[in-house]
């Protein structure tokens, strides 16, 4: 079987030989990765750092909206329905600017992974970040990957116990960090931090941080890179998405091979550059061989490129026997042709079709956001009964007019009628004998309130559309329209 | 190539090195992946609680009824428990309510729109079967979104009709009146009910005055006034119809009215207070009230002729 294991074909990610399973379960074996440094970890501590700093940063930033709104930056207020975002503002008929998001961070996904392969799961996926947290933290306590060894098949001592407990007990607050953050985002931050010190929180915000501890914990402590290789589907999906002209960390077995002096003098060739020296498996966050050939529990964190390169320097050779290459340049660097540059590896055909799809919907939700209107109007139709006869003949139907003023101030606006010839109309809290065709209402900062309006229109009236005009009367003004149904009896009587 | 021998009986696939189930299909195998201990142990963790769930929830199904389980919970006794949650939460509303008399509910627009609300879900469960969905009536069911009311359309009289009904036998203080069937009684001949007919369709401009109608206003003058009134406007005080407008319980057609005066119609409303307590019955006509035809208070007439609606006014 040759290290390039063609077309991605997943290998297990436990090393060569696979024991035969005699069990129900496979034989699962902990990983305990060294620790490297290099150019690719710095890059990781750089965006972990990033990442975490960006999660716990941003609950605490203030963003003045006036005195009818929360000045959190950021804040997803369930309970009033708004989502906060800097300037933004987004009620829940806009969900679509959210929805819109979610497909931007889709595409982004497919974008990234076109450009540069399994980028997020090596650099920036929540898992990767905080299972990176906790081997640090494994370091920390245990040392580096031959004492973790040592320590996890050594007796259960007081000692063992001790250490034990005492490095469960940081994950634990890790752990508690990660899920307590995480509600500062659904309520004011400083009151909720309060609260919550003071067992004065809303019960949902305990069982939220219990359950995001208790998945972190779990998650990010134990199950790590069993997460990536049998939980998370987005593996599986990149599978599809690789082809042989995306990146992916690759070992050169031309440049390698035969590894190690004792597999050079078996074979009559002369030693490749690969020593044999195990540390590109040994970093492996996942536990795996990358000498393999690419396989789904390869999470393209490029610690091993890392290893392998302080190995060459050390070794005279130069640096890239695992590198970042892409199958059609590996084929071509065997043949001894020159790779292709970088930059024509990124920009090809896919990335900028991603790209144009991506920035197209970007520019699309910011125009919609730049162009909205702040105030709204909704109407609603009685459909049973459609219309009404009324004794002297005329014709009632009836609506629920929702006024909608999106800024934090209270606004005057007057709602018009027109459309069809002599309707007039009364809301619910006047009598009909003030029927009108416009209504002036001041609607508080930041509400929506329905009024039930009945339009009556003379007797003889047919079946047309009937429109409504909702328009702001301060000084900034505005105007939105909608065009309902009158409905009447057939030819007007 | 003859493959090498495998040391068990089954064989193991090159390309994955994995030993296989030992099935074939047509020279398709199954590889042996087996789960990780982890998602063993979650299987195992599912059953434990499956046998845990169904020794303290009800699951077994008996040839009579089933296993009640140890918690002896009950989908209906679960319905129970979140109807009385409901109804704890409610009580101080229909507290207020019913320390509220109805004409004073204009007043508390909150408690209003409770009682409106409260009134929405009551008259679907009520009313809805003669008055339909929309509360927009059908032939001899009277529609309450319009302005034409028979016995008065401010909140304290639709409460009055609520609470004692229409015709209804036991109630003393039920709104009473009955049209003799002037045909069938032979008090009208036909011809006779015919021109009353056109008399009474002209009001409304259904029918030319001709000389039918000219000999209806005479058998109406004798015969109808006394509830309907001289002009044909109606009278709440017995129900009687406005017949001069475009509003027609039993139908306006000339086979229709024909029909009403041959033989006359007594629709019946039950009593509501025999089958709803106070507070339902004031938040029923709060809704009725907030229909659309909804009418302010006025001091009850004693005119057996009460002027009509403004709106009704031709």
């Amino acid at each position: 079987m040759g290290n390039l294991d063609p077309q991605g074909q997943p290998v297990m990610p436990k090393g060569g030989q696979r024991p035969l399973p005699s069990a129900l379960h496979a034989t699962s074996r902990a990983v305990f990765p060294r620790a490297i440094n290099g150019r690719f970890r710095r890059l990781k501590w750089g965006l972990m750092g990033l990442c975490l700093a960006i999660y716990y940063i941003t609950p605490w930033l203030r963003w003045h909206r006036g005195p009818f709104s929360p000045d959190q930056a950021v804040l997803i207020d369930l309970a009033h329905r708004r989502f906060y975002m800097f300037a933004i503002e987004i009620w829940p008929q806009e969900f679509y600017f959210v929805a819109g998001l979610l497909i931007m961070a889709g595409i982004g996904l497919f974008l990234v992974t076109s450009a540069v392969g399994r980028a997020w799961c090596g650099y920036a996926c929540p898992q990767t970040v905080w299972t990176d947290l906790f081997q640090q933290i494994d370091r920390w306590f245990d040392g580096d990957r031959n004492a973790q060894f040592r320590l996890a098949r050594a007796p259960w001592t007081a000692g063992k116990i001790a250490r034990r407990l005492a490095k469960w007990s940081v994950y634990l607050l890790v752990s508690f960090a990660t899920g307590g953050a995480w509600i500062l985002y659904f309520a004011d931050a400083r009151a909720l931090f309060h609260d919550f010190f003071t067992g004065q929180a809303a019960p949902i915000a305990y069982s939220t941080v219990a359950v995001l501890t208790a998945t972190t914990l779990w998650l990010g402590g134990f199950m790590r890179e069993q997460v990536c290789i049998y939980m998370c589907p987005w593996p599986r999906i990149q599978s599809a998405m690789l082809d042989e002209k995306s990146l992916i960390v690759t070992y050169k077995d031309w440049r390698g091979e035969p590894r190690g002096k004792s597999a050079a003098k078996l074979s009559d060739k002369p030693a490749g550059d690969c020593v044999d020296c195990g540390l590109c498996a040994a970093v492996c966050p996942t536990g795996i061989d990358i000498r393999e050939g690419p396989q789904i529990g390869c999470i393209t964190c490029a610690l091993c490129i890392d290893a392998c390169d302080s190995v060459m320097v050390k070794t005279g050779r130069p640096r890239g026997l695992i590198d970042y290459a892409t199958l059609e340049d590996s084929e071509k660097e065997r043949q001894g042709q020159p790779p292709t540059p970088h930059i024509k590896l990124i920009w090809h055909a896919r990335t900028l079709i991603y790209l144009g799809l991506w920035s197209a919907i970007g520019a699309a939700l910011l125009f919609a956001l730049g162009t909205r209107q702040h105030l709204a109007i909704s109407v609603a139709k009685d459909r049973n009964p459609p219309f009404m006869l009324m004794s002297d003949g005329s014709v009632r139907n009836a609506y629920l007019v929702k006024w909608r003023n999106m800024e934090d101030r209270p606004r005057p606006m007057v709602l018009r009628l027109s459309g069809v010839p002599g309707a007039t109309m009364w809301a619910e809290d006047m009598a009909k004998g003030d029927a009108t065709t416009q209504l002036a209402r001041t609607i508080p900062a930041d509400q929506t309130e329905p009024l039930r309006i009945y339009v009556v229109a003379p007797a003889g009236t047919s079946e047309q559309n009937l429109d409504f005009t909702l328009t702001a009367t301060d000084p900034e003004g505005g105007s939105v329209h909608y065009t309902a149904r009158f409905d009447a009896p057939e030819g007007g009587q | 190539m003859m493959p090498e021998e495998p040391k068990t009986s089954k064989r193991v696939d090159e390309a994955t090195n994995t030993e296989t189930m030992g099935h074939e299909w047509d020279g398709i195998e199954e590889l042996n992946t087996p789960l990780p201990r982890w998602w063993l142990y979650t299987f195992y963790a599912c059953i434990a609680f499956a046998i845990g769930y169904a020794v303290v929830y009800p699951s077994v199904p008996l040839l009579k009824g089933g296993t009640e389980g140890t918690a002896g919970w009950t989908s209906r006794g679960a319905l129970a428990k979140e109807m009385d949650a409901e109804k704890a939460e409610r009580a101080p509303i229909l507290a207020a309510l019913a320390a509220t008399p109805i004409e004073d509910l204009p007043g508390k627009p909150e408690l209003m729109r409770q009682a409106v609300a409260g009134g929405r879900a009551a008259f679907k469960v009520n009313c809805v079967q003669c008055h339909g969905a929309g509360a927009a009536g059908s032939i001899g069911y009277p529609n309450l979104n319009d302005d034409d009311w028979l016995w008065g359309g401010s909140l304290t009289e639709i409460q009055q009709t609520l609470t004692h009904g229409i015709r209804y036998p036991g109630d003393d203080q039920t709104r009473m009146s009955l049209m003799p069937s002037f045909g069938h009684d032979k008090i009208l001949t036909p011809a006779q009910v015919q021109d009353a007919a056109s008399y009474v369709r002209s009001l409304s401009g259904l029918e030319p005055k001709g000389a039918a109608a000219q000999r209806g206003s005479a058998i109406f003058a004798t015969n109808c006034v006394a509830c309907h009134g001289p002009e044909g406007k109606g009278g709440r005080q017995f129900g009687a119809p406005n017949l001069t407008d475009r509003i027609w319980l039993y139908g306006g057609s000339r086979e229709q009215v024909v029909g009403s005066i041959t033989n006359a119609h007594a629709g019946v409303m039950p009593a509501w207070s025999q089958r709803l307590d106070p507070v339902t019955i004031k938040m029923l006509a709060a809704y009725v009230h907030s229909l659309g035809g909804g009418e302010a208070f006025a001091p009850p007439a004693p005119d057996p002729a009460p002027a009509a609606p403004a709106a009704a006014a031709k």
